[in-house]
């Protein structure tokens, strides 16, 4: 489904990613996790076209995505919801979620889907007409992958949807995950500090470190890795 | 176009069209009641209406900030006066309101090629760098047209037309309202408000950020062009130097003070800015002093602008 080989990117005189590869089989789970500055986010910005990479090459169904522009690549299938939430401040919810269907021309989708959001978050149904930037951290963070939905994407990338979030609610956040993933048949690609959770929900697993994967297995191999449990699961 | 209109807010900004139309045919009808002078003030309260709502659409509701209103003016005032003193003189009177019209809109155009050439740094720099670019792209325009003879070079152009009146004043001021209003609260419209939310994560959307900010170049200067040939046929001469950074900071002011994308604020203010100068007239010599500590006072009491910037972008 998405494949990524050799992946360089770099932000000036810096170095982010030193080529790294990875595959996301469609319908199933992936996570990346690593250590704050690892790559993990600038590795999602490449795929999705937000930042330039220097070389490499980035599949999606088969098709090269690298030097095409953001708008396009959503476009194609491939919806990305980016790091900090980033939802429209200054527009309301539905709003918020009707631009995350700009692109789609079909009103009656666009509505049916609407109502999954609201079905999934049921406290964005109650707050539709409220201002997006006044909403609670956790709040927004549902927007922001409700809103992810709404361009009916294959593919799904989440930029650390449990940042800044109390432990229930990302509970709540991962059971929305896999049930996305199971209802819609969305493949998903995860990116994660809380690599316990993560790693419980997916089937494939990387370990990224100062841009390089170190590490790729089943989740349920790393989960057992000394090395993972060490540096990632908080020794237990 | 029809997914531009097929939003509940474009139903209230067509109410507002009508209701307005209905009133500047009305206040047109007895405009001869209306003493002289304060009927030239009124019209132009309409032009610097238009002036400081297509700003709005660059500067508040797509967040960037220009300074170059006063050169697409220029641009629109040119083209428009240069087309009716060419071909009014041969023209029977009751040809002179379609020339008039083609003229604006020619001047319209004109200024609206302007913005597109601004526009495309644009997609590059971003507050005060931007504002700068503008600034300096204003004052080419205002020279090529001081050293061009086809123009008058620095004497202007002179022997226009006193055809701007009240109707066409108001009649402009009142679609441009209509057309950002619309712009704005459309699906499509919406588009500005998230480029100006968060330029990222519009593009992680779908949404295409240069595409709007463009845009909004574009409708934005179109419509500083139409007002300045109505400014043209209002004062009936024109020079180079009426256009200069000035009347840039004019407009600017005017958005400022009435609530960056807040539009009915923007009305608001430019009309009380252009009445200002006038009621103060009292104060004679002292005048532009008086004007401009009310000024720093209303921006003291309310920063957000007259009406505030409306956490929705403007619902009007
Ligand atoms: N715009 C930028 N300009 C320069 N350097 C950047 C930029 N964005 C990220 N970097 C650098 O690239 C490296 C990787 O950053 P990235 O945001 O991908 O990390 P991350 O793995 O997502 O970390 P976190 O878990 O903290 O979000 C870091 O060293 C960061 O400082
Ligand atoms: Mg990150």
């Amino acid at each position: 489904m998405l494949e990524v080989r050799d992946l360089q990117v770099g932000y000036g005189a810096i170095t982010a990613l030193h080529g790294i590869s990875l595959r996301v089989e469609k319908g199933s789970i992936a996570t990346l996790i690593g250590a704050n500055g690892a790559g993990k986010s600038t590795m999602l910005r490449a795929i999705s076209g937000l930042i330039p990479a220097r070389s490499g090459s980035v599949l999606f169904e088969g098709r090269e995505l690298l030097g095409q522009p953001a708008h396009e690549i959503v476009a194609l299938g491939l919806a990305h919801s980016p790091e900090g939430r980033m939802v429209f401040a200054n527009l309301s919810v539905e709003e918020n979620l009707r631009m995350g269907a700009y692109l789609r021309k079909d009103g009656a989708g666009i509505a049916k889907d609407r109502d999954y959001v609201f079905d999934m978050f049921p406290r964005l149904k109650e707050r539709r007409a409220q201002t997006a930037g006044t909403l609670s951290g956790g709040e927004q963070q549902m927007l922001a992958i409700g809103r992810a939905l709404m361009s009916r994407p294959r593919c799904l990338m989440l930029d650390e949807p449990s940042l800044g979030i109390a432990p229930m609610l990302v509970a709540t956040i991962f059971e929305k995950i896999v049930e996305i993933n199971r209802e819609l048949g969305l493949t998903i690609l995860l990116v994660e500090q809380n690599a316990n959770l993560a790693l419980e929900v997916s089937q494939r697993g990387y370990v990224i470190e100062t841009g390089r994967i170190i590490l790729e297995d089943e989740c349920k191999a790393l989960r057992d890795n000394p090395q993972v449990r060490e540096s990632y699961l908080g020794g237990h | 176009m029809e997914k531009l209109m097929n939003n509940g807010g474009s139903n209230g900004a067509k109410r507002w069209l009508l209701l307005g139309l209905v009133l500047v045919a009305v206040v047109s009808a007895f405009s001869g009641m209306i003493n002289r002078y304060y009927l030239g003030v009124l019209v132009e309260a309409g032009v610097n209406v238009t002036l400081a709502v297509s700003l709005n659409l660059i500067n508040g509701y797509t967040g960037q900030f220009s300074l170059g209103h006063g050169g697409f003016m220029a641009v629109g005032a040119y083209l428009a006066a240069k087309l009716t003193l060419l071909f009014g003189p041969a023209l029977p009177p009751a040809l002179q309101p379609v020339l008039f019209a083609g003229a604006l809109l020619c001047g319209g155009m004109g200024a609206a090629l302007a913005g597109l050439l601004v526009g495309v740094p644009s997609l590059r720099l971003r507050g005060d760098y931007l504002a700068v670019v503008t600034l300096a792209f204003g004052e080419i325009i205002r020279v090529v047209f001081q050293n061009s003879p086809a123009f008058g070079a620095a004497t202007g152009l002179s022997g226009i037309a006193p055809w701007t009146n009240f109707f066409w004043s108001w009649s402009v001021a009142l679609v441009t309202v209509y057309v950002v209003l619309a712009l704005v609260h459309s699906t499509y419209g919406r588009g500005f408000l998230a480029v100006n939310d968060d330029e990222i994560a519009a593009s992680a959307m779908g949404i295409n950020p240069v595409r709007y900010k463009v845009t909004a170049f574009v409708v934005g200067a179109f419509f500083a062009g139409v007002a300045g040939g109505l400014f043209a046929h209002l004062k009936r001469a024109i020079n180079p130097e009426g256009f200069n950074f000035m009347r840039s900071i004019d407009v600017v002011v005017m958005v400022i003070l009435g609530g960056m994308g807040n539009t009915a604020g923007v009305v608001v203010a430019a009309v009380l800015l252009t009445l200002l100068p006038e009621l103060l007239r009292g104060f004679s010599e002292y005048r532009m002093i008086v004007y401009s500590l009310l000024i720093i006072t209303l921006m003291l009491l309310r920063p957000q602008g007259l009406f505030g910037r409306s956490s929705k972008g403007g619902r009007l």
